[in-house]
């Protein structure tokens, strides 16, 4: 119930609106219009755009304070190319779940499976079997089979959730725990060693000093970022997270749309289970643990919405990157991992709280 | 009228209260004396459910002064109007399901000892407030989402029986009840009232306020137009009278000659359970069909039948002669067929979103080359809409949200004409818009019906229907009473049929 803008403008255009004419789309009973149309247009789009801007601004802040305090307590062991290098290898890994995340997150879900999926990928696309024929072939099958397995997990989970009606924190909870159990069946609780020189070589190598992993990570942030922000597949898992029924009633295959959602972070988990396969040169069931927590906690800081229709690509790699640099600080300070999680634990309120103060800002 | 003064439990005088851009009271009276049934009658909009609001303590009147046994009070929250006595049992029932009766009838004022529950306690005053009622079978310890809606409701009047209650509010408390259900509700009013307990009913029925009611009152737009009246002598064609005729007049764009065409839109023999019963209508090409009816006689049920929100148990929609498939949204769609729907807010507008994207959030494909958005196109083209249907402001990025009622409602309406829909059905079209924007939705809709459109318009207002339709059914609990000309009905004789309709 706003203030009605509309009831003001009738009268210079005369008994309009009571007479038939108002069908009559005359040029000149619209100058006046699309004169007035400039001023709010522009700062419209300046608004919206300062808004998404800000946040991501805060963001960038953030990074800048802890590069800060790596450099003065840490010094060069924290400002050297070597160590920067180092933080985007360790963050490209859970910033390929964290940009499937985003689009789940986004369209009104949540996944808590993404790191069973990982170490279930990693784990069938190590096994003995596979190995064998990924060395006869190419190692590439490895790489299929690990999407496979993750799409496959995926697949479970949307039919579930968008046809079979489950609430996606159920039944996501229940391919947590399913998918590791398998995992830990097939690998019999053991680490599997890649085999394979070729993949290592590939994967863990480096192109003009940048790291490949590094190059898979910006990739699949600027695929995520175009799906997300220039297809109708990202506008249509917006629309679905914003309001279902809406989108329902506007002709959207809405089940089709969320059951999409799942196979999507599926496949960027199974591709994070090829990634973490060439750092870690294993397969194992214990890979990805918490993934689903450091997934989701640098989508929601990013200033995606936990409740849907809302999602940024950028935020969530800045998230991303903000968890990684802080647990690099810590460790060069040799600071212990509880600490690092109590640290996380206030940011994540922090980020939260002031998002609630932006979102609340810009409703009223 | 009489009555006011030493023997009033309530009164309320030129109670005024403003919504942004709306008055939605404009000056009420009301006197309500103890252990009376006094009915507040009065069409939708008229100002019922803010009245009760502002009883309830959740709306608070910008002018006017309520007196409570002769003194006057500000009921400033819903606490203070409680503590006087005054219980508001809402249409929409505020009973939490998972919980059991006992434990919802004495919700936020738990019988506790240092802190503990006392349910043995609790339970045994939930069963004396339930056998008051006159419902003893009903066990305190029941859940309450078991119960019927009959059965949820007694649970509600004990709830507000269990404070010391002197005035109870009823808001069409028979909209879900049958026959003999609505026949135990009035003994038990009897019975309260026997007590000395104030009732304030409200009905659309006039049969029941016959027999239930002692006086009534009629509201229209927002200001009482008669007091006091006695509910059993006041014949039907004076409070129908008083009901209807507006002060504010609306204008209607004129109607145009419907073609001789073959029925585009197709319905017969639609039926869903529980809601409404072969439903069967046809309309043309150029043609605005509307529904008049209550709220609840089934109107939204059928209109989203037959686009496929809903799934029909019976019957068959044909588009073009075309089958659409039950419980089929995108079959609808695709066969050109659009609806703006009841709840705007809820079930149309993606809020937190830019105009563009509301607009073509239908017709994403038309705009997408292998799935990449052509977002300069798809922004011309909201920009065209949003001057075709001069939408104000004309900014295409502005978040919908900041966006009044009319121009929200065009923009769901741009949507389906980018679609380029043959088929629109309009549920409650002017619903929260002012009076300034009504009039231009009204010549907008009547534009796409000379293009050719065949219109479907539901609203229960019903000179709105009157005005805008060129054919009208009536419906009044779930079947079609009545269907005909709307030039050949007035306000009076839709209102009739509906309210012995509804008696029957």
């Amino acid at each position: 119930m706003s203030v009605d803008e509309s009831t003001k403008p009738p009268e210079p255009e005369g008994g309009r609106p009571s007479s038939g004419e108002v069908a009559d789309p005359l040029p000149g009973g619209h100058h006046q219009s699309t004169v007035a149309a400039e001023p709010p247009k522009g700062s419209g789009r300046a608004g919206l755009l300062a808004g998404s801007a800000g946040r991501n601004l805060g963001l960038v802040i953030a990074l800048v304070i802890l590069c800060v305090v790596g450099v003065i307590t840490a010094g060069d062991r924290f400002a050297s190319i070597d160590n920067m290098m180092t933080i985007l290898r360790l963050a490209s890994v859970i910033g390929v779940v964290s940009v499937g995340m985003t689009f789940v997150i986004g369209g009104g879900g949540i996944d808590l499976s993404v790191g069973a999926i990982v170490a279930l990928s990693s784990v069938w696309a190590t096994t003995l079997a596979t190995q064998t024929l990924a060395a006869d072939f190419h190692w590439i099958l490895m790489v299929f089979t690990a999407l496979a397995v993750g799409a496959g997990c995926g697949v479970v989970n949307g039919v579930l959730i968008a046809y079979g009606r489950i609430a996606p924190f159920i039944a996501t909870l229940a391919m947590l725990a399913a998918a590791r159990g398998l995992a830990e069946i097939i690998a019999q609780r053991r680490t599997q060693i890649v085999t394979s020189r070729e993949f290592i070589d590939f994967f863990a190598g480096s192109v003009v000093g940048v790291p490949v992993l590094v190059i898979i990570f910006a990739l699949v942030a600027a695929l995520g970022w175009i799906l997300l922000n220039r297809t109708t597949f990202g506008r249509r898992t917006l629309a679905v997270g914003g309001n279902p029924e809406a989108a329902r009633l506007a002709g959207i295959k809405v089940q089709r749309q969320t059951a999409y959602l799942y196979v999507l972070v599926g496949l960027a988990c199974g591709l994070a289970a090829v990634m973490l396969m060439a750092r870690t040169t294993t397969g194992t069931s214990t890979h990805g643990g918490l993934y689903e927590l450091d997934a989701i906690a640098a989508v929601v800081i990013g200033g995606t919405l936990l409740s849907g229709g809302r999602a940024t690509i950028v935020g969530t790699v800045l998230g991303v990157l903000i968890f990684t640099t802080l647990t690099n600080v810590f460790t060069l300070n040799n600071l212990d991992t509880s600490t690092q999680a109590v640290a996380k634990g206030v940011i994540i309120v922090a980020a939260v709280l002031l998002q609630q103060r932006l979102a609340s800002r810009s409703r009223t | 009228m009489e009555g006011n003064g030493a023997s009033a439990l309530l009164g309320m005088a030129d109670i005024v209260k403003r919504f942004p851009g709306v008055v939605a009271l404009g000056g009420v009276d009301l006197d309500v004396r103890p252990g009376e049934v006094h009915c507040l009658l009065g069409q939708n909009g008229a100002g019922k459910s803010t009245l009760i609001k502002v009883l309830a303590g959740v709306h608070q009147p910008d002018e006017g002064t309520i007196s409570w046994q002769g003194e006057e009070v500000r009921l400033t929250h819903p606490q203070a109007a409680m503590d006087l006595g005054i219980a508001t049992i809402y249409q929409e029932l505020d009973l939490v399901e998972g919980l059991s009766v006992a434990e919802n009838i004495y919700l936020g004022h738990e019988k506790s000892r240092f802190g503990f529950s006392q349910r043995r306690a609790s339970a045994k005053a939930a069963a004396g407030l339930l056998k008051r009622l006159g419902h003893p079978e009903i066990s305190p310890s029941a859940e309450v989402g078991s119960l019927s809606a009959a059965g949820q409701q007694i649970v509600s009047m004990a709830r507000a029986l269990s404070h010391d209650t002197k005035l109870i509010i009823m808001d069409e408390p028979s909209a879900v009840l049958d026959a003999g259900e609505v026949e135990r509700l009035f003994h038990v009013i009897r019975d309260l009232t026997a007590e000395g307990v104030a009732v304030v009913y409200i009905s659309h029925r006039l049969e029941e306020i016959r027999t239930i009611g002692d006086r009534v009152t009629v509201l229209k737009d927002g200001k009482t137009v008669a007091t006091g009246l006695p509910a059993k002598e006041t014949p039907t064609s004076e409070v129908i009278r008083l009901m209807t005729g507006r002060s504010i007049e609306y204008v209607f764009p004129p109607r145009g000659t419907v073609p001789d065409a073959e029925p585009l839109l197709r319905v017969e023999g639609l039926s869903r359970r529980g809601e409404f019963h072969d439903v069967s209508f046809t309309v043309r090409p150029g043609e605005v069909l509307g529904l008049a009816g209550l709220v609840g006689a089934g109107r939204s049920e059928i209109v989203e039948t037959v686009f496929g929100a809903r799934k029909s148990d019976a019957g068959t929609v044909h588009v073009g002669g075309k089958r659409l498939r039950p419980g089929s949204v995108q079959s609808a769609v695709d066969a050109g067929v659009g609806l703006a729907p009841e709840e705007r807010k809820s079930q149309a507008l993606l809020l937190g979103d830019s105009v563009t994207s509301n607009i073509t959030i239908s017709s994403l494909t038309r705009f997408s080359r292998s799935g990449y958005l052509d977002r300069a196109g798809e922004r011309k083209a909201a920009v065209g809409q949003v001057e075709s249907l001069d939408v104000r402001p004309t900014g295409v990025d502005r978040e919908m949200r900041t966006l009044s009622g009319g121009n929200q409602q065009k923009v769901v309406l741009a949507r389906w004409l980018l679609r380029g829909c043959r088929v629109l059905i309009l549920d409650e079209p002017t619903r929260g818009v002012d009076v300034g924007a009504r009039s231009e939705i009204y010549a907008l809709v009547r534009r796409l019906a000379d293009d050719g459109v065949a219109v479907v318009v539901v609203s229960s207002e019903i000179e709105e229907v009157l005005g805008l339709s060129d054919r009208v059914l009536v419906v009044g609990e779930g079947s079609v009473l009545h269907e005909a000309p709307a030039d050949q009905l007035d306000e009076h004789q839709v209102l009739d049929i509906i309210m012995r309709g509804d008696a029957a």
